[in-house]
């Protein structure tokens, strides 16, 4: 610990006077502890959903029954979606470093509403503990897949209403992340802060807002109609009543297609922060990258219908919604462009954040190349429901927002702890999970190709090759990041103090000490600079 | 630390929670407007079931408590606290009778036997079931919004009696009356969807 201590305690101690406990972190107001609690929060479900995730692979590597029955494998696999999607991926970046960081990176003490910050954690852990009750309770664990599709979700027998709860109140936890956020970056930019100052990784959390506030009442309704469908008996998505289930799809995507982009986003702008950092220049069109978030933003609520091309809809209607899935390939292109010019002819210093921001880009680039294979109407009637999307998704979750994670925690962990980890088994650790992570999936690819339905329990024997090697990468995978998560607890407990400003970075949150102070500053900073001018600044560690 | 007040914040994000609201009910408009599109003639019918009495005398008693609510910002702003309270309690009253009127106008429609899943619904055309489903959908989440704003204003008047919403610092009621309007507006449109589409 720092010398003054005693007169700053940083954030994990208790403020002078109070006793600290577990109430001082569960009702904090303070927007770093808030964060802390989220991220602790989404390491742990992470565990869960890996663990299930690892299960299904188990199940999966060789035909014929191996661990579980089907209905076991339904459940797992809706459960597996439901955790990784609204208990980590949605809040992952945003409400764990985005809570963090935003209000130190734009120079203000807290959030603008940080009663509603603290309100929507409890959300969260109440959509939590539901989500767990659902499986413990009533007929049996839901089994209807993460997307809750009608018919099955609504005349399923398994306890599909608790879950259904679970992500409405999940939802409304990520609007108010989304409300504060828009509201704080608008009110509470120190004086300099100009939009243009703005860190990048300010900007995605702006556009993944808007996204989280626009998008997300419409899965709101969409999961309250089911909740009434099987309640109520409205059957307004039943055709024996007059409803139209192929309504059901479209609103669940003018949802869940934008959250692609909620997930996405935030760890887009991970990757702006980390390379200008280790390229040691500033960023590269950083203008372009701004606007290119607010036009994934835009252009991504405007594509949902590419999941339902096998629906039913008229080609006029196809073509449409294919065309707009291929302008949102444009500002993602912009951002590979130009984060790939930033390294070209800077002074590169490797270090782990720098190795988890080029898997990143490797990966993300397979996810987003082989995504316009899914947005094209052709080729899509031919993958629809395949392994190729299961493998076109988890490139672009896992290996995109997956790795970017990865790279925040590797990136701020010196700011947040004050202490460095074992680079040298971070970086190994990098390595087996970027290994393991293509071996389980790129088979996947194939094997979709070559018509592998998605979800099903059995498969034919000439899949065989290709499910044994993905489950051969699953276990890769699970190693490399125990590996990772287990360095980095070593590091929190054991790593070598590190001063302010360990990695030589320009943004704010380096200027404050490691671990920041309850309050974040000590006079409100005039901000003289932008986030990526190097002149002068060195690593201090 | 002196207390932080930034009431361009709050009210940003009142619009931003009011916009969460319109797309809230958005999801139901847009099958609304589905249904009506494929259902026309069954529509037409189903809405000459619905008491236009009912729905016209809401409708008044609604946008007058959105006018009341309106003068109640305004009486706090000049200062003038207790006529505040009264014309939010007003405001209050009001959606107490337009609730009253709802209970009185779905229990006719339940003594039919018409409601969600009811042996009688169900012998009805299909269109004409989708009418009635979204007809109780669309008041029922519309009604939980009255009470809401219903409860958000008598808090409101709770602030001002002890002192905590001033005529200096109002920005709570402001941020009730938005949401009251709100209330209000939606009401505005299912009112000709429901009992004027005929």
């Amino acid at each position: 610990m720092s010398a003054d201590a005693h007169d700053h305690p940083n954030f994990f101690q208790p403020l002078p006077g109070t006793k600290g406990g577990i109430a001082s972190w569960i009702f904090s107001t303070d927007h770093k502890r808030i964060g802390m609690l989220y991220l602790y929060c989404i390491v742990a479900m992470f565990l869960v959903g890996l663990t299930l995730g690892f299960l299904i692979r188990l199940e999966l590597i060789a035909p014929g029954r191996t661990i579980m029955g089907p209905q076991t494998y339904n459940a797992l696999f809706t459960l597996h979606g439901v955790v990784m999607i609204f208990l980590v991926v949605i809040p992952s970046i945003p409400a764990a470093f985005g809570n963090i960081f935003l209000p130190i990176q734009i120079g203000a003490e807290d959030v603008s509403f940080p009663r509603l910050n603290i309100f929507s954690w409890w959300l969260y852990v109440i959509g939590a503990v539901l989500a767990v009750v659902s499986l413990v309770t009533g007929k049996g664990a839901p089994d209807t897949g993460w997307t809750f599709y009608v018919p099955f979700s609504a005349v399923t027998t398994t306890n599909v209403d608790v879950a259904v709860v679970a992500v409405f109140i999940l939802g409304f936890s990520s609007i108010l992340t989304g409300l504060n956020f828009i509201t704080t970056l608008h009110r509470l930019r120190a004086p300099g802060m100009t939009w243009t100052r703005l860190p990048l990784f300010c900007w995605s959390l702006y556009a993944t807002g808007w996204i989280q506030v626009l998008a997300t009442p419409v899965l709101g309704i969409t999961v309250l109609l089911i909740f009434a469908e099987r309640v109520l008996g409205v059957g307004l998505f039943d055709p024996s009543r007059g409803g139209d289930p192929i309504l059901y799809q479209h609103l669940f995507w003018i949802y869940s297609h934008p959250a692609v982009y909620i997930m996405i986003l935030p760890a887009m702008g991970v990757i702006s922060e980390i390379l200008p950092v280790f390229a040691r220049k500033p960023i590269f069109g950083y203008k372009m990258i701004a606007f290119s978030s607010l036009a994934i933003a835009f252009a991504g609520s405007l594509v949902w219908a590419h999941h339902m091309f096998v629906s039913g809809m008229s080609d006029t209607a196809v073509m449409v919604f294919s065309f707009l899935t291929f302008v949102v390939a444009i500002p993602s292109a912009i951002k590979v462009f130009n984060w790939v010019s930033t390294l070209y002819k800077g002074s590169i210093r490797v270090e782990p954040p720098l190795w988890y921001a080029l898997a990143f880009i490797f990966l993300f680039s397979i996810g987003g190349l082989t995504g316009l294979v899914l947005g094209a109407a052709g080729t899509d009637v031919h993958v629809h429901d395949t392994y190729f999307v299961v493998a076109h998704f988890h490139y672009v979750i896992f290996g995109g927002l997956g790795f970017g994670l990865f790279g925040a925690m590797h990136y701020w962990f010196p700011k947040v702890y004050g202490r460095m980890y074992d680079k040298r088994i971070a970086n190994w650790s990098c390595l087996i999970a970027f290994v393991g992570f293509n071996i389980l999936y790129f088979p996947m690819f194939i094997i979709g190709l070559q018509g592998m339905p998605r979800r099903y329990y059995d498969y034919l024997p000439k899949y065989a090759e290709g499910h044994f090697l993905s489950t051969m990468g699953s276990w890769v995978l699970a190693a490399g990041l125990l590996l990772m998560f287990w360095n980095l607890w070593r590091g929190i407990r054991h790593g070598k103090p590190v001063g302010r400003n360990p990695w030589g970075a320009a943004t704010l949150e380096w200027m404050v000490p490691s671990p920041p102070p309850h309050h974040n500053f000590d006079a409100e900073p005039v901000v003289t600079h932008g986030p990526y001018d190097y002149t002068g600044v060195k690593p201090d560690a | 630390m002196h207390e932080h007040r930034d009431y361009e914040g709050a009210k940003i994000g009142m619009w931003l929670f009011l916009f969460t609201e319109v797309l809230l009910f958005g999801g139901l408009f847009l099958l609304y407007a589905v249904y009506l599109h494929r259902y026309p003639a069954e529509f037409h019918a189903a809405g000459k079931d619905l008491s236009r009495i009912f729905g016209t005398a809401n409708t008044i008693v609604l946008i007058t408590s959105s006018l009341c609510m309106a003068l109640a910002i305004s009486a706090l702003q000049r200062g003038k606290v207790v006529l505040s309270q009264r014309l939010v309690l007003l405001t209050v009253a009001m959606a107490g009778v337009f609730l009253v009127n709802k209970f009185f106008e779905w229990s006719a429609k339940i003594g039919h036997g018409i409601y969600p899943d009811s042996p009688a619904l169900l012998k009805l055309p299909p269109g004409e079931m989708v009418f009635f489903n979204l007809y109780y959908l669309m008041t029922g989440l519309h009604g939980i919004h009255v009470i809401i704003g219903g409860a958000v204003l008598m808090y409101g008047w709770h602030l001002m009696r002890v002192g905590r919403v001033t005529p200096e610092h109002f920005v709570f009621l402001e941020n009730g009356g938005l949401y009251w309007h709100l209330v209000d507006l939606v009401w505005i449109y299912l009112f000709p969807l429901f009992y004027l589409v005929v």
